[in-house]
């Protein structure tokens, strides 16, 4: 598929500023850093959850704990969708009763991913608290949803596309916004 | 890419792709099965049939789980409780079902050929679980996934399959399927039950072996095929203990295959027949590792066909 891009939106650096000042209102609003779990959702998630658990491990010399969540068995769309998407795995500790989970995405947009991603922690255990850390929210939410943590807000309009992109998946690290042409 | 058809009736018709396709999403189905919830949404409000025509508690069971696991409703008929006792032809029996609306119908069938003539005639997904002496292409999937995860690969492994090939459809699906992988394929058994006509068919993969100690020569993995009791009226061997001193696993044969090789067998097991109980019982048996495979193969297969439109 063939996008016009239309502008940037974060540059690397301006990216890396951001998720440091996330990581650094991740540590104030947990004290306990021994309890939180960093979630990455697939695909984009899993990187920022690592690059998080790395700011962190930079400021307060602290491993965090990370795992991984694939949303797609948990869809409310599968039905209606014309070809059954490829399924990752989730990787998460066998027990995350009692812990602070903090979900990691790239873009907070209608937030049907959080929702599935919300059943699906429930099916492994009572974590304490959920928090949801995204790189950009771009409005236009379809379901009572909202971050705790947010990179950046950016207006958009409903044909706009927002691309994270990163390293681990493409040949640039910024985010821009494309449409279609 | 996706799955892009509606049924799966045999091996014979899947890409290596749409195989590594069905795999790679089993290895996540997997996974589920040692959740402390081992159920996903994926599938609710799907419906999935079990129509048996033939005993079956290993593959039957397996796939209503693997449906339950995806919450789907299935409901299981066999042929005994059913309408067909009373006289029902195939294709009605398949058309009434239709008619509820199932989403896919999983169908073992004595007769060859038996699910393909209903996939004709409905629209729900429907997958063979085991016709005549035909294909049973989710045993065969559930057989490349436990070889593929104890060995990382299918490519190159050498692959010894033993016993009664004739009336084995385990054989017929793994034959096209693991040579489709680039495994190179070895039967070995009486000879009056090796069907010759394979190798022709098969092309250069799959081969047959003059005994059974030269196919387990170097083998990477050894599966051993049941003896049919129920298919046995030909007189193909003279007893079951010559069958077991000939043909059957033991130990010491187990020996002539690589010294990681292991040993496989789709079940129900003949103890003392096709295979001894301490090679069946073994380190090297991962005979039970097909049975969990085998709910998460399913659980893939059926996430590919019954979800979506």
């Amino acid at each position: 598929m063939d996008f016009k891009e239309k502008s940037t939106v974060m540059t690397a650096a301006d990216m890396n500023r951001v998720m440091a000042r996330m990581a650094s209102q991740i540590v104030e609003n947990n004290p306990d850093l021994s309890n939180i779990l960093l979630v990455g959702i697939h695909r984009r998630g899993v990187p920022l959850a690592e690059k998080l658990a790395a700011k962190i491990k930079d400021m307060d010399n602290f491993d965090v704990a990370t795992g991984t969540l694939d949303i797609t068995l948990y869809r409310d769309d599968l039905s209606t969708v014309a070809e059954q998407p490829i399924v990752n795995s989730t990787q998460l500790p066998a027990n995350i009763t009692g812990k602070t989970i903090i979900l990691v995405d790239d873009v907070l947009y209608t937030g049907r991913t959080v929702r599935a991603a919300l059943d699906e922690l429930i099916d492994f255990g009572r974590p304490h608290r959920v928090q949801l850390a995204v790189l950009i929210d771009r409005g236009w939410r379809e379901l009572p949803i909202q971050a705790d943590y947010i990179g950046k807000f950016v207006n958009t309009t409903e044909n706009e596309i927002i691309k994270v992109m990163l390293p681990e998946f493409d040949e640039a690290e910024k985010v821009i916004v494309v449409e279609h042409p | 890419m996706p799955l892009q058809r509606k049924d799966l009736l045999g091996t014979e018709e899947l890409s290596a792709e749409e195989i590594n396709l069905i795999l790679d999403t089993a290895a996540t189905f997997r996974d589920i099965n040692n959740r402390r919830i081992k159920k996903v949404p994926t599938l609710r409000g799907k419906t999935i049939i079990n129509l048996f025509f033939e005993a079956s508690t290993r593959t039957r069971t397996s796939f209503e789980i693997a449906g339950k696991r995806l919450s789907a409703d299935t409901i299981n008929i066999s042929a005994s409780t059913s309408s067909v006792v009373k006289g029902e032809t195939l294709i009605d029996t398949a058309q009434n079902l239709e008619a509820m609306a199932p989403d896919a119908i999983v169908i073992r069938h004595p007769s060859s050929g038996a699910p393909h003539q209903i996939a004709k005639y409905v629209k729900s997904a429907v997958i063979n679980a085991g016709d005549g002496a035909h294909e049973h292409p989710t045993q065969a999937l559930l057989d490349a996934f436990t070889i593929r995860r104890s060995k990382g690969k299918i490519a190159g492994l050498k692959i010894a399959i033993i016993g009664d090939v004739l009336h084995s459809r385990v054989a017929r699906s793994n034959a096209y399927l693991l040579s489709k992988l680039g495994a190179e394929v070895i039967f070995a058994g009486p000879n009056t039950l090796l069907p010759h006509g394979f190798e022709k068919q098969f092309g250069g993969n799959v081969k047959f072996a003059p005994n059974v100690n030269e196919a387990i020569a170097d083998a990477d993995a050894v599966m051993m095929l049941r003896i049919q009791m129920e298919r046995q009226s030909g007189g193909y061997f003279p007893s079951l203990k010559e069958y077991s001193i000939h043909y059957g696993l033991n130990m010491k044969r187990l020996a002539l295959a690589k010294a990681d090789a292991i040993v496989l067998h789709p079940g129900p097991v003949n103890r003392g027949v096709e295979i001894e109980s301490d090679v069946a019982d073994g380190s090297t048996s991962l005979i039970l590792d097909q049975v969990a495979n085998g709910v998460a193969v399913r659980m893939a297969v059926l996430y590919l066909l019954a979800g979506g439109e």
